[in-house]
């Protein structure tokens, strides 16, 4: 692909594509903002999701890179040059959109040379095989869009977005309408071509997983604000919001009010319902007043009868176990602990099976390195969407 | 799911005879019904598809014998192929005119949202739903007004007129049926606005133009009233038959119908067959 | 199927919102000769026709002179002389629609239904009711004409079957103006209709079969109110034309108990030259129409057609 990188003006050198900045970018439309003061950095070459429930402002923020829509306020440069005002197709930037958008009355090749045409660029014939040739579908360039599958068109929308070698390649929920399987693949080749052409991708989405084995960086966008960005393990294990925490995987959260400070040990002391619980300082957003104390379901244990916890293991219960289900690499339990709610554990099938029954009473355990507090006036269920409700 | 099994077998096998029988008879009486009712629709048609081989003279009112005379000389009578020729050339320009004007004005309310879109709406409406006697009264009290010599020029006027709006309904179907990503796609795709109409939008109207024209087109051929308030001494083809009716009409006239009444159905008939191949095709591909 | 997309929107079940878009005025070039073009040639000549009706011949002129005036008084003449053929023209579009919705109906629905998935068969019906079209409205109205005539087979028939005593007859009756307004506008019947009727989901009506079991009880529940905008439609696209006819009433009518309003209003343009009480009848034949219209298309609640 590199060999034949005659770029047409206005995009990036071939390697790397461009950063994109926005900057106190606000959307509304009247009274309803979909994004609000939002201020963002995204460098080159990287691999970048904007990940949210529907309605979350990730595609308005997409449209308005794209130059589809203009921001109410803000400004937004690309590779330092302020692209703000300008329209769609003065921009850099392709798309893939959601619904693929391929032209019906073209072919597969005149859909991917559409936009070197329009750019008047050379080598065009060269070029689309080339591009073809990436999504390993050159031998189709003369069916029209109607006679691909599913995933054939989704592969076309990428080639003839990626042909283009634009310095910013945005992804509208690429995979959503792919079925489960063909889209963990898709996923992969995404990846892949990512690293191979080296350009700039920000992909939108709303499915967490495809988020996270796809990205170097996510943002967590709620109600036109970015919750949290970072590398997905970060996101991961150090949720800094209670949506983060819930959005992005499950986590088992409770309230509790900061007791004391052992600076030494650099761990906080927070008193859940009279039992003491230890979170570290440097992973606690505040450190006092209230807070919620939050673990993620693999990082607990049950305790059954008197089995004792590991060494700074916090603990908590005794509750009961609710419910059961084995899924083949883990076994998911429920476990209702009077006062304080429900937890969720997920323990390795290590010993082959569920080694414990519904209504058994036990504790649970997990390492106090594991302990995340985050800010008590939050809502411990804030992000708990169940995602098979996602369209 | 056993209750649903149980009444499909039902009506399937023969475990309850009357039944079945009952409804068989039931299945066949709408479709009976339906045929009865095309045989209304096209008797008259046929009546003057058979009468233009009727070897009738001037007055083609009884059965006198068959003759291919009348389609060897279809021009035979005075004024018939006059008329027609008139038809023809105010259908054509009138059609133009409004699928031009119709087709701009359906993409405006698709694409855009403007104020007054509303009346805008309404102004498409009301000429549907306008009688054609008030539309022809309404012109010639605006042609009389204004002295303006009734002719070919003011025929073409009323026939755009109650064109346009049939443009536009069809039109507007065509246009909200695209997706509006596609032109999203061309702008992202370096097309500037021009370029994305006619390299996209265009080509993908172009069905739903086509047929808002030949709507247009048989609306303005066969239009009898609003063509009798504003055409003075011009002729068109339907003005011709209808005048001539009390004096008798001249089985030439019956051949011209008959004749474009084959060709259209020749045209459709080719789309259809052409159309049903062609999805045929992608199918076994 | 041009015609079903007729009156709207609904029909052709499509409301999605339209786009936002900052306003750059594009929508001015490609309104602006369509809209010119509708006030040129609609607005401005209904206005000329109100003014018309309220006209006053000139003084001492000519037959087929009038001067500016507004004399209302002419809507009171001309409905006190033409109330009868006014009210006939509604009775007959009525009596023509609903004939028409009852033919027309069943073959909308066994186009769209029975030969579902028989796309030749479907397309071959469909060329079949649109083929009417093809062959000039006059002529299939005379045609019609001879086949009612007195000494023709289907009169001859109901004679010899006693279905229509011995000196009745077909033409020049009421029967035979509705049954051309039937058979003319039949088409505009059907394909609205067929289109409300094929968006239909086959798989809702064997819901339906399955769960109320009889065809009857489904058609009542399912098949009826999902097909009812292509109903509302056609039901206006034969009235509206049908009210305002006047072919098939001087075609096939006799001159004393079947004028309909289009004659009068015809007859006075033309051979009375009496150009305000055509005006004044014009007037009130649309505002009833528009009238007739609002309050059906509101109580069937299908206003978005509009």
């Amino acid at each position: 692909m590199t060999s034949t990188s005659t770029a047409p003006a206005g995009t990036a050198d071939a390697t790397g594509g461009a950063a994109l900045e926005l900057t106190g970018v606000t959307k509304a439309f009247g009274q309803f903002v979909a994004v609000d003061d939002l201020t963002l950095a995204v460098p080159s070459g990287s691999f970048f999701a904007l990940l949210g429930p529907s309605g979350c402002g990730k595609t308005t923020t997409l449209r308005m890179v794209a130059g589809l829509e203009q921001p109410s306020a803000g400004t937004i440069t690309l590779g330092g040059q302020d692209v703000t005002g300008t329209r769609a197709h003065q921009r850099p930037v392709n798309t893939v959109f959601q619904s693929y958008a391929l032209f019906p009355h073209l072919t597969v090749g005149e859909n991917v040379a559409f936009g070197l045409k329009r750019s008047r660029a050379k080598d065009v014939a060269a070029r689309v095989a080339d591009g073809l040739d990436l999504v390993e579908l050159g031998h189709l360039a003369d069916r029209k869009p109607s006679q691909l599958s599913g995933g054939q068109q989704q592969r076309v929308a990428l080639a003839r977005a990626l042909v283009n070698r634009p310095a910013l390649l945005l992804l509208d929920e690429p995979l959503g309408a792919l079925d489960l399987k063909l889209r963990r693949q898709m996923q992969l080749e995404l990846k892949r071509i990512q690293t191979e052409v080296g350009l700039t991708f920000v992909h939108v989405t709303h499915d967490q997983e495809e988020a996270m084995t796809m990205a170097d960086t996510v943002a967590v966008m709620n109600h036109g604000r970015i919750e949290q960005l970072g590398s997905p393990a970060d996101l991961y294990e150090l949720p800094r919001t209670a949506f983060v925490a819930n959005f992005l995987g499950q986590s088992n959260l409770v309230a509790g009010t900061v007791t004391e400070r052992l600076t030494k040990r650099g761990l906080l002391g927070v008193d859940v319902r009279g039992t003491r619980v230890l979170v570290p300082t440097e992973r606690a957003v505040s450190s006092d007043g209230a807070v919620l104390v939050g673990a993620r379901p693999e990082k607990m244990r049950l305790l059954v009868g008197d089995q004792a916890p590991g060494r700074g293991d916090n603990v908590l219960g005794p509750g009961t176990v609710t419910d059961v289900s084995f899924m083949g690499v883990s076994t998911q339990y429920q476990v209702e602990i009077p006062g304080l709610g429900t937890f969720g554990v997920f323990a390795q099938n290590l010993l082959g099976g569920a080694t414990v029954t519904v209504g058994t009473s036990v504790r649970l355990a997990w390492a106090v390195d594991f302990t995340f507090g985050l800010d008590g006036a939050q809502a411990r269920d804030d992000g708990a969407v169940d995602l098979d409700d996602e369209p | 799911m056993t209750a649903v099994l149980d009444r499909t077998s039902e009506t399937a096998t023969v475990s309850r005879p009357g039944r079945v029988r009952r409804r068989r008879v039931g299945d066949m009486i709408v479709p009976i019904f339906a045929a009865l009712a095309f045989v209304y629709l096209l008797v008259p048609v046929a009546y003057t598809v058979v009468f233009s081989f009727n070897d009738a003279g001037k007055t083609n009112l009884v059965w006198q014998g068959f003759t291919l005379e009348n389609w060897q000389n279809p021009c035979g009578a005075p004024q018939v192929c006059e008329a027609f020729a008139n038809s023809l050339q105010v259908g054509v320009v009138s059609t133009l005119i409004a699928t031009a004007l119709g087709t701009l004005v359906a993409i405006a309310l698709v694409r855009f949202r403007f104020r007054g879109r509303a009346s805008t709406n309404l102004l498409i409406f009301l000429p549907m739903s306008t009688p054609e006697v008030v539309l022809g009264a309404a012109l010639l009290a605006q042609f009389l007004t204004v002295r303006v010599p009734l002719g070919f020029g003011t025929v073409v006027a009323a026939h755009v007129l109650f064109c346009i709006s049939f443009v536009v309904v069809t039109v507007k179907a065509r246009v909200s049926s695209l997706d509006p990503a596609l032109e999203e796609a061309a702008a992202d795709l370096y097309a500037s606005p021009w370029q994305a109409f006619w390299r996209v939008t265009f080509p993908l109207l172009i069905p739903g133009i086509a047929a808002a024209a030949l709507l247009a087109f048989s609306l303005s051929f066969d239009d009898f009233i609003v063509t009798n308030f504003t055409s003075g001494s011009y002729t068109t083809f339907p003005k011709f038959v209808y005048v001539s009716a009390t004096r008798g009409i001249p089985p030439q006239a019956n051949v011209i119908s008959s004749f474009m009444f084959v060709l259209a159905l020749a045209i459709v008939v080719l789309v259809q067959v052409l159309g049903y191949a062609r999805s045929k095709r992608l199918r076994t591909r | 199927m041009s015609i079903t997309a007729a009156l709207g929107d609904s029909v052709a079940g499509v409301s999605a919102e339209p786009p936002r878009r900052r306003a750059r005025r594009a929508h001015l070039f490609l309104l602006g000769p369509g809209v010119v073009y509708l006030l040129l040639f609609f607005v401005v000549p209904v206005g000329a026709l109100l003014a018309t009706s309220l006209y006053v011949p000139v003084p001492g002129g000519d037959v087929g002179e009038y001067q500016p005036a507004f004399h209302w008084q002419n809507y009171v003449d001309s409905l006190t002389q033409f109330w009868p053929a006014l009210l006939r023209s509604f009775w007959f579009a009525f009596l023509a629609t609903v004939a028409a919705l009852v033919i027309g109906y069943p073959m909308a629905y066994v186009i769209a239904v029975r030969a579902r998935g028989r796309r030749l068969l479907q397309g071959l019906l469909l060329v079949l009711v649109v083929a009417p079209f093809f062959t000039s409205f006059i002529l299939r109205t005379i045609a019609w004409k001879q086949i009612l005539a007195d000494d023709a087979f289907v009169v001859t028939a109901l004679h010899f079957l006693h279905l229509l005593p011995a000196d009745a007859r077909l033409t020049a009756t009421p029967f035979a103006v509705v049954s051309g307004l039937t058979y003319n506008f039949l088409p505009f019947m059907v394909l609205p209709i067929f289109a409300a009727l094929e968006r239909l989901d086959s798989r809702l009506l064997e819901a339906g079969a399955d769960l109320y079991a009889s065809p009857a009880t489904t058609f009542r529940t399912v098949t009826w109110p999902l097909s009812m905008p292509g109903v509302v439609a056609g039901t206006l696209l034969v009235f509206i034309p049908a009210a305002g006819d006047y072919v098939n009433a001087s075609l096939l009518g006799n001159n004393t108990n079947t004028t309909m309003i289009g004659q009068v209003i015809d007859a006075r343009f033309f051979k009375v030259l009496d150009y305000p009480t055509a005006a004044s009848l014009s007037v009130v034949l649309m505002v009833a129409i528009l009238v007739l219209v609002g309050v059906y298309v509101r109580r069937s609640g299908t206003e978005d057609l509009l």
